[in-house]
């Protein structure tokens, strides 16, 4: 490991300007990604500055119905939190799923957004990777990929995001806000992840040396009604081969408002759009499920070894939304 | 504009177990091995050091954390305590004592992590913390009893390579049973409601 420099701060302005101060530098929330990335070589870091006793850890509700989550709050205090468990209980399942209950305590929200893809390739600084090492190639592509991406992909980089708690957040809209040395920003979230295209290894829309402060869940009365959930190749403690957060409004047999976003299948939370479009207004039986998954993961591009995902998507697809509306009856 | 030089190491006061260290570390130092490389308190595990397995698992202002993604210059000024410092006296902690009483273990290696794991399990349930293995989360549903399918959800962060699962978890069970108030009379057997109502 490269030596550093540690600087504590408690101000969101002297955290912002030590940053801009040092390219080199990075923040520190959890360390449960940065600090096991920096043991292996990938982050390589000259100084930290630690985020965690910033005024950022708590969780409140906005005037019009929504909820404002800190940056410094951890992932055992979201999932845990009342007003997340009742009004977007998804969201609790997702941060649920995620990770060990020692790693919720110490990973923020903050961090959970930036963390970076498990690709094996991405990790090992042995092997070349798009991502790490612009150009270098990316030989997941004839290589390891039976849990890469399947949508939005390119041919620089077929890695995913392993996120579970952003795949909530795509589904409800969040609203990313950050700070930098010329003053406070926003982002909403299907704006802050970039495409792929022939620059992986730039990954969100954040400005140079912006800290994140905080996201916003707008009001989404469809969200008491959502759900996540998550297929791995063991029973917990993993990260997703695919997953999916769901939210569902019936009225009379028709769908009046559907959310739903996948995991594990792209390099950012992937919000599915065209599933939206195709159910909203029509009826919420099996049928239209199905079909709407299809519409859906008609744009997936798969790989000789995960081409199984779009048929775990689509079957998560129906029996999410089978689920949800059988709930929704009762 | 260049960066301030910024020294690589740093003299740090730990709080562990009710005492303080003072050390000087380089800040490439984690906590695990601060415990166990300078301050001679090797009842923490080195397993994997990737925050896969759970064995050097200690409490952090009361809460479990993985000490080997814990950098020591950033737990100045948090209250640690490792397994050397759940006992009280010569009085096993009650998950120590289950752990022995049903063969928690079979080689020991992740034993320290399971137990401090483990009452920190024990705590979060009674705080009404829902896991992923609750099946339904709102806080309007209550809180559900610790089952083994819970225990087993709730310390999956703790491997055990020689496979003591089942004894584990009858272990964290029977801690928990002990670790419950007194029956309070409401005549439910409810307990872990009236803990979700306290909260």
């Amino acid at each position: 490991m490269r030596e550093f420099g540690y600087e504590r701060v408690h101000d969101v302005s002297g955290a912002v300007a030590l940053l801009g101060a040092d390219p080199d530098a990075r923040y520190l929330g959890g360390g449960t990604n940065l600090v096991d990335l920096m043991k292996t070589g990938v982050e390589r870091p000259a100084r930290l500055i630690d985020v965690r006793d910033l005024p950022l850890d708590q969780i409140e509700a906005t005037p019009d119905g929504g909820l404002r989550i800190g940056a410094t709050v951890t992932n055992s205090d979201l999932a845990a939190h009342p007003d997340v468990r009742s009004r977007y209980p998804g969201l609790a399942q997702a941060v649920l799923a995620g990770a060990s209950g020692q790693l919720r305590n110490m990973a923020t929200v903050g961090g959970n957004l930036l963390q970076r893809t498990r690709c094996g390739y991405f990790t090992d600084t042995a092997k070349p990777c798009n991502k790490r090492v612009p150009g270098s190639g990316c030989p997941a592509i004839e290589g390891e990929h039976h849990n890469h991406a399947i949508l939005g992909a390119s041919e620089h980089c077929v890695a995913t995001h392993p996120s579970d708690m952003g795949v909530a957040l795509t589904a409800f809209d969040a609203v990313v806000h950050y700070e930098t040395a010329d003053g406070p920003g926003e982002l909403p979230f299907a704006e802050f992840y970039l495409p792929v295209g022939d620059t992986p290894h730039l990954e969100t829309a954040l400005p140079p040396g912006a800290l994140i402060t905080g996201i916003t869940l707008p009001p989404a009365p469809v969200a008491a009604h959502s759900r996540y959930r998550k297929v791995r190749e063991r029973a917990s403690y993993a990260f997703a081969i695919g997953s999916i957060a769901g939210a569902l409004d019936v009225r009379d047999g028709v769908v009046h408002e559907v959310r739903l976003a996948f995991g594990a299948v792209a390099s950012r939370p992937w919000r599915a759009h065209a599933a939206e479009r195709a159910l909203t207004g029509g009826p919420a039986t099996g049928e239209a499920f199905a079909a709407a998954a299809d519409a859906e993961l008609a744009a997936a591009e798969t790989l000789p070894h995960n081409g199984y995902k779009v048929t775990l998507m689509r079957n998560l697809v129906v029996a999410m939304l089978t689920e949800l509306s059988e709930e929704a009856v009762r | 504009m260049a960066p301030a030089p910024s020294p690589t190491y740093s003299a740090i006061t730990l709080n562990i177990n009710g005492e303080k260290h003072t050390l000087p570390v380089d800040h490439r130092t984690t906590l695990l091995d601060a415990l166990r490389e300078r301050l001679d308190l090797t009842g923490t595990k080195k397993g994997c050091d990737q925050g896969q397995c759970g064995a050097c698992t200690v409490l952090i202002d009361g809460r479990r954390a993985v000490s080997c993604l814990q950098l020591a210059v950033a737990a100045e000024g948090r209250v640690i305590t490792t397994i050397e410092g759940v006992a009280e006296g010569e009085d096993l902690h009650p998950v120590q004592q289950a752990f022995l009483d049903l063969d928690g273990y079979q080689c020991g290696y992740c034993t320290p992590g399971q137990i401090c794991s483990a009452i920190a399990v024990i705590e979060e349930h009674a705080a009404g913390w829902p896991s992923a293995a609750t099946q339904d989360v709102r806080p309007e549903a209550g809180v559900q009893p610790l089952t083994a399918e819970e225990i087993r959800e709730r310390m999956s962060g703790n491997l055990c390579r020689c496979g003591a699962y089942v004894s584990i978890v009858e272990a964290v069970a029977q801690a928990a049973e002990a670790a419950q108030p007194p029956s309070g009379g409401s005549g439910d057997g409810n307990g872990a409601t009236e803990a979700e109502a306290a909260v």
